[in-house]
């Protein structure tokens, strides 16, 4: 697949991939979404907004240029509004444009380490084992902490898109909290327009709110450990048209990968949702059975991701490599700015 | 009444270090809102928030397209959610008033990338809060400040009528998109006021018979509560999980 390379969240050419409960593919465009979703169906979508997570600085004992990206909430539990604690993946000098395994190699931090980040200062607190994860908080109080985020931060991005991002670009039409430390990039397919046409089409729609993690690094030992604990946050409302769709056989179809990480999360066995707060720590793999969740629509990830490992969950190994043959095929672009799936759990 | 209507509210406000947005900062402040107001001074912001604990200011300059998603971003922080924005921010265009064959291209410029793009990129950024909100059942109000110089030809109030009267109609069309979304958008004009802006505007004014910016708060928070539902506001905002001592 070739990387989707400008940030445009809905291109006219955009593609759909749909892999249907029997394995069965089809090409469409992207616009013709909602043509395979049917009236009854609950369509959920994850408005959390984009932390421009991506702090250029200095480690101050050492004067050594870094980027840390924050990767996570140290503690996931807690009121975020409160909080001014991370989790943070610290890089050496250089941004995005260089890969990773290209990038010189950071300062070896210690706890007490400061680092100044633009307005911002950070200590940190402890390494999480791994030389450059590392526990941090920003001094200073909560609303001049995300001033300085605001006005310093970038979104984090990575070489295969050479423009810099800015916030608009990172941030999907339902975009609220500032909770999660990269997009929910699945939700770039909807604009205020499909909003509209799904009430007409009589699917229903909610949403909650998924702190998605930072979830790649370009090492392989970081990766392993990422994403961390993801906070997520299911309103009554969206719990309770669950239930309704669930009751009278309508579809659940997840809008994002971090949809079906919250509900699978917040499911009981028998598939009833507890609205509320949770940690969201379960790695949704092959042998997951699905709870809830009846449809997923994603990007297009490729083999080795955690993104693909929990596409396993809805198809086997033969139609995931069936559909990865058609991506490459038709030449699907990849990465948040991509092209689209739509997968069916197995029938 | 007012008070029943906004306690637990989460409102932002642009133009809030002085005249009517102050007045209304403090208006929302006293009848139990969560409140986050921006304006383009540090220091104006920084005293204003100082003086009434429990406001959240944001230093940002609504004209400038850069500053708008950090903007968006401080509120959603500080607030958790949206319900109620209020684009209050205004520029009167070429100061002093003038024809608009005498208005500098770069003065209607100002008024409307100020009036009308910024409310417009501000509103979008925000549209995914408040549209929750919504579906939620707490209602949201979008409340563009206008004025009757977007409806009445006045001479030299050119520039400024016309972003306002460009304003009020997209505040309007956007009205009737969102009806079924459950996001009401609002104008209001509040009237000549006592207030830096409208001195700027006509230093010679007499004072004494021009409306108190605190009266016409009022008159802002009145509409915008017509336009909420009934039911107080539940509780909400944050994990409802107990706090874990990691």
């Amino acid at each position: 697949m070739i990387a989707a390379d400008v940030p445009i969240q809905r291109p006219a050419s955009a593609k759909l991939l749909v892999i249907d409960g029997n394995g069965h593919l089809t090409h469409a465009p992207r616009q013709r979404l909602l043509d395979f979703l049917r009236p009854g169906d609950l369509l959920i979508a994850n408005d959390a907004a984009t932390v421009p997570a991506s702090l250029s600085g200095q480690h101050r004992p050492s004067g050594m240029k870094v980027e840390v990206r924050l990767a996570g909430r140290l503690f996931p539990a807690r009121e975020p509004s409160a909080d001014s604690r991370f989790a943070a993946v610290i890089f050496g000098e250089g941004d995005y444009r260089t890969p990773t395994e290209h990038r010189p190699l950071p300062p070896s931090v210690t706890a007490g380490d400061r680092l100044d980040l633009g307005p911002l200062e950070a200590i940190v607190s402890n390494l999480l084992g791994h030389p450059r994860l590392a526990s941090l908080s920003f001094t200073g109080s909560i609303d001049a902490m995300w001033a300085g985020i605001a006005r310093h931060g970038r979104p984090v991005q990575y070489a295969h898109v050479p423009t810099p991002l800015a916030l608009w670009d990172v941030w999907t039409i339902l975009a609220g909290r500032p909770v999660a430390f990269e997009p929910p990039s699945a939700g770039f397919v909807l604009d205020w327009r499909m909003l509209s046409e799904l009430r007409q089409r009589h699917i229903g729609f909610a949403t909650l709110t998924h702190a998605a993690g930072l979830s790649s690094t370009g090492d392989i030992e970081l990766d392993r450990r990422l994403p961390l604990d993801e906070p997520y946050e299911i309103p009554d409302g969206t719990a309770r048209r669950i239930a309704e769709t669930r009751a009278r056989g309508g579809r659940i179809v997840a809008v994002g990968t971090t949809v079906v990480r919250a509900l699978e999360a917040a499911a009981t066995r028998d598939g009833h949702i507890v609205a509320g707060g949770g940690v969201a720590t379960q790695r949704i793999t092959a042998g997951t059975r699905l709870r809830v969740i009846d449809a997923l629509i994603s990007g297009t990830h490729a083999p080795g991701t955690s993104h693909y490992d929990l596409l396993r969950a809805f198809a086997d190994e033969a139609t995931l490599a069936r559909a990865d043959q058609e991506l490459d095929a038709q030449e699907y672009r990849t990465h948040e700015f991509g092209d689209s799936v739509l997968i069916e759990r197995r029938a | 009444m007012i008070a029943h209507r906004f306690s637990g509210r989460r409102v932002a406000i642009t133009g809030g270090t002085s005249g009517l947005g102050l007045a209304t900062v403090d208006a929302l402040a006293r009848a139990g809102a969560h409140v986050a107001f921006v304006a383009r001074s540090e220091t104006g912001v920084e005293r204003t928030a100082r003086a009434r604990p429990g406001t959240h200011g944001v230093v940002g300059d609504v004209s400038v397209v850069g500053d708008i998603h950090p903007i968006a971003m401080q509120i959603l922080a500080a607030l958790g959610g949206l319900d109620v924005l209020i684009n209050n921010a205004s520029a009167l265009g070429p100061v002093p008033l003038a024809l608009l064959g005498d208005t500098a291209c770069e003065d209607l410029d100002h008024a409307l990338v100020t009036n009308v793009l910024g409310p417009f990129r501000l509103t979008k950024a925000l549209l995914g809060a408040l549209s929750l909100a919504a579906r939620e059942g707490r209602g949201a109000v979008v409340l563009n400040v206008s004025s009757d110089a977007a409806v009445t030809p006045y001479p030299t109030w050119g520039a400024y009528g016309a972003s306002k009267a460009a304003l009020r109609h997209l505040t309007s069309i956007w009205d009737a998109e969102l009806a079924a979304e459950g996001v009401r958008f609002l104008s209001l004009d509040p009237g000549d006021m006592d207030t830096p802006l409208h001195a700027l505007a006509v230093p010679d004014a007499d004072r004494s018979i021009l409306k108190r910016p605190e009266d016409a708060a009022l008159e802002l928070l009145t509409s915008i509560a017509a336009a909420l539902p009934d039911a107080p506001v539940p509780t909400t905002g944050g994990s409802t999980e107990q706090e874990r001592i990691s």
